[in-house]
């Protein structure tokens, strides 16, 4: 399948020409294929939220290209807006970014945009609040007079309304408690299901990642350096934790158990897997 | 982007201009400012533009940022050269409608694209080689007599430091809001400038919302640390003057001496 997204030897310099130049990226070479729910990772200061602004046109390439669909997204200024209806960017703390009168208006700020129909952006402003489970009476209401994860929620929604092809979302879950972080990612993983979009999920929490994503990219120091399943980026764990990054409790349960002598295999990122694995090891079949 | 307002920026460094007493520049900057509105001739003004030269070489900051930081005031430099070319009485040279081009007026032109070009730039120079909050305990510490007539010195100083303190993070929170309203379409760029004003609304309501919520916050952490205003407040870098310091004032006020008899003379 021909990528989405592609990009190539891409670099980003801030502050060119002064004393505080830096790159935030270095010679990225990246490809998304449709329908992949795809993890980025990396520690503050990595790169990764610089990276993603360059997927959707916001930020310009130093050096190197994008193209989204075959196509490059700075060829010209319509392309470029275009791109940013096709890759939809959810940024963080995106609560932040609210501003209209009503909880409806404020959805369909980015379909109006597009320049859609009053019915299409009716459509899709409460197929969008479906999805992020926003109720009908909410609509109406000014969003300031919701709480923070209601606010988030309408802030994803005003991004998922203009049903990109790409969806980012940096850190969706920042700052949330345990139970709003997982619904939060229950419902981006069940607008994957429902509609078969790419989409991207960046995090600097492996547990996150590890439990959604099919593929995990690993930046550090503006390099990726690790693209692959979670089983081959979790095998490689002793560099995940030079990195910084640490794993998830399971593998290193699994880790642990490893260093005492148990033949476990270390790349095991979810609890169904040790399990098994550890009754297999007892000799016995599944008892429990 | 927003980013790259230079306007008042500090470099950090380690020279000479760095390492004075921000009271020293800031007094320094006065009494050049002085200077330049004495100065009438090119040999004056040519002895201030060398005093300025060799203090940027000193301070390593590169003429290129102080350029980089006059463009904004373009506008405002031809604006005044064109008023002075056209409004100062004397010998005609050329006349149409209301405007009347005189020799005195050509030179009175001159003379002020420099004198504020040299205005601007030593500023600059200030801002770039001392931080804000230096130049604010700097201010705070010249003002001090004023206290004496119940003028809230301390006060004024931690309004000021504080709006400084937010510039950055007020311009970093606008980019990014600016970042986040692009990705939902919006356009700034094109239309009339009635619908550009419209566009700007996305982002100055968030912006205020923004605004007040870290006002607020603040507020409370201040009080968390029972902050009661400048009473019984030490500091944790106490301003001392040097020898070099005295040095630098006496130099500046040797130059102004030496620029206000010259230009006495007519030179």
């Amino acid at each position: 399948m021909e990528p989405i997204l592609k990009v190539e030897n891409l670099t980003h310099t801030y502050s060119a020409g002064t004393p505080f130049q830096r790159n935030a990226i270095e010679h990225i070479d990246f490809e998304v294929r449709p329908g992949e729910f795809l993890g980025v990772i990396g520690h503050t200061g990595s790169g990764k939220s610089t990276f993603i602004q360059h997927l959707n046109g916001l930020l310009k390439p130093t050096e190197g290209r994008v193209y989204f669909n075959g196509q490059d997204i700075w060829a010209s200024p319509t392309i470029t807006q275009q791109t940013r209806f096709h890759v939809g960017m959810v940024f963080q703390y995106p609560e932040y970014q609210l501003f209209e009168e009503t909880v409806y208006k404020d959805i369909a700020f980015g379909p109006k945009n597009m320049g859609l129909s009053e019915d299409e952006i009716d459509y899709r402003v409460r197929e969008a609040a479906g999805f992020v489970g926003i109720m009908e009476e909410w609509l109406d209401k000014s969003p300031f007079e919701l709480s923070g994860g209601q606010k988030r929620r309408v802030a994803i929604a005003g991004v998922l309304a203009m049903n990109p092809e790409v969806l980012i979302l940096d850190e969706p879950t920042a700052g949330l408690d345990p139970a709003g972080c997982e619904s939060i990612l229950a419902e981006i993983r069940q607008y994957h299901r429902a509609k078969g979009n790419t989409v991207l999920l960046v995090s600097h929490s492996m547990e996150e990642i590890a439990h959604n994503a099919t593929r995990i990219v690993v930046l550090d120091d503006a390099h990726i350096v690790m693209d692959g399943t979670p089983r081959e980026v979790f095998a490689r764990a002793q560099e995940l934790i030079k990195i910084g990054l640490g794993i998830p409790g399971v593998t290193q349960i699994a880790l642990a158990l490893r260093a005492r002598g148990l033949a476990v295999d270390p790349a095991v990122y979810t609890i169904e897997e040790l399990k098994q694995q550890l009754l297999r090891l007892k000799g016995g079949e599944a008892v429990c | 982007m927003l980013k790259d307002i230079t306007l008042g920026q500090y470099f950090p460094g380690n020279t000479l201009a760095h390492r004075l007493d921000p009271r020293t520049k800031l007094m320094m900057v006065v009494i050049y400012i002085i200077a330049l509105f004495c100065a009438k001739s090119f040999v004056s003004y040519g002895i201030l533009a060398l005093f300025l030269f060799i203090s940027v070489k000193i301070s390593k900051v590169g003429f290129k940022s102080l350029i980089k930081g006059m463009k904004p005031l373009i506008i405002i430099l031809i604006f005044t050269a064109i008023l002075n070319m056209f409004y100062t009485p004397g010998r005609e040279i050329a006349s149409f409608w209301v405007f009347t081009l005189t020799v005195e007026g050509i030179w009175s032109a001159v003379f002020m694209v420099i004198r504020i070009t040299l205005l601007i730039m030593g500023t600059f120079l200030m801002t770039y080689t001392t931080s804000p909050i230096a130049l604010t305990d700097a201010i705070e510490n010249l003002l001090n007599p004023l206290k004496k007539i119940y003028v809230p010195v301390h006060e004024l100083a931690m309004m000021m430091s504080i709006a400084l303190r937010f510039i950055p993070t007020l311009i970093e929170e606008a980019d990014k809001i600016i970042s986040a309203q692009k990705a939902r379409g919006a356009d700034f760029e094109t239309g009339n400038i009635f619908r550009r004003a419209k566009a700007m609304v996305p982002i100055l309501v968030p912006l205020f919302i923004s605004a007040f919520r870290r006002a607020d916050e603040l507020a409370t952490a201040m009080e968390c640390r029972c902050y009661c205003g400048g009473e019984g407040r030490t500091k944790l870098h106490v301003l001392r003057y040097q020898k070099r310091d005295l040095l630098c004032i006496l130099l500046t006020t040797v130059i102004t001496i030496t620029v206000v008899i010259v230009s006495r003379f007519g030179y």
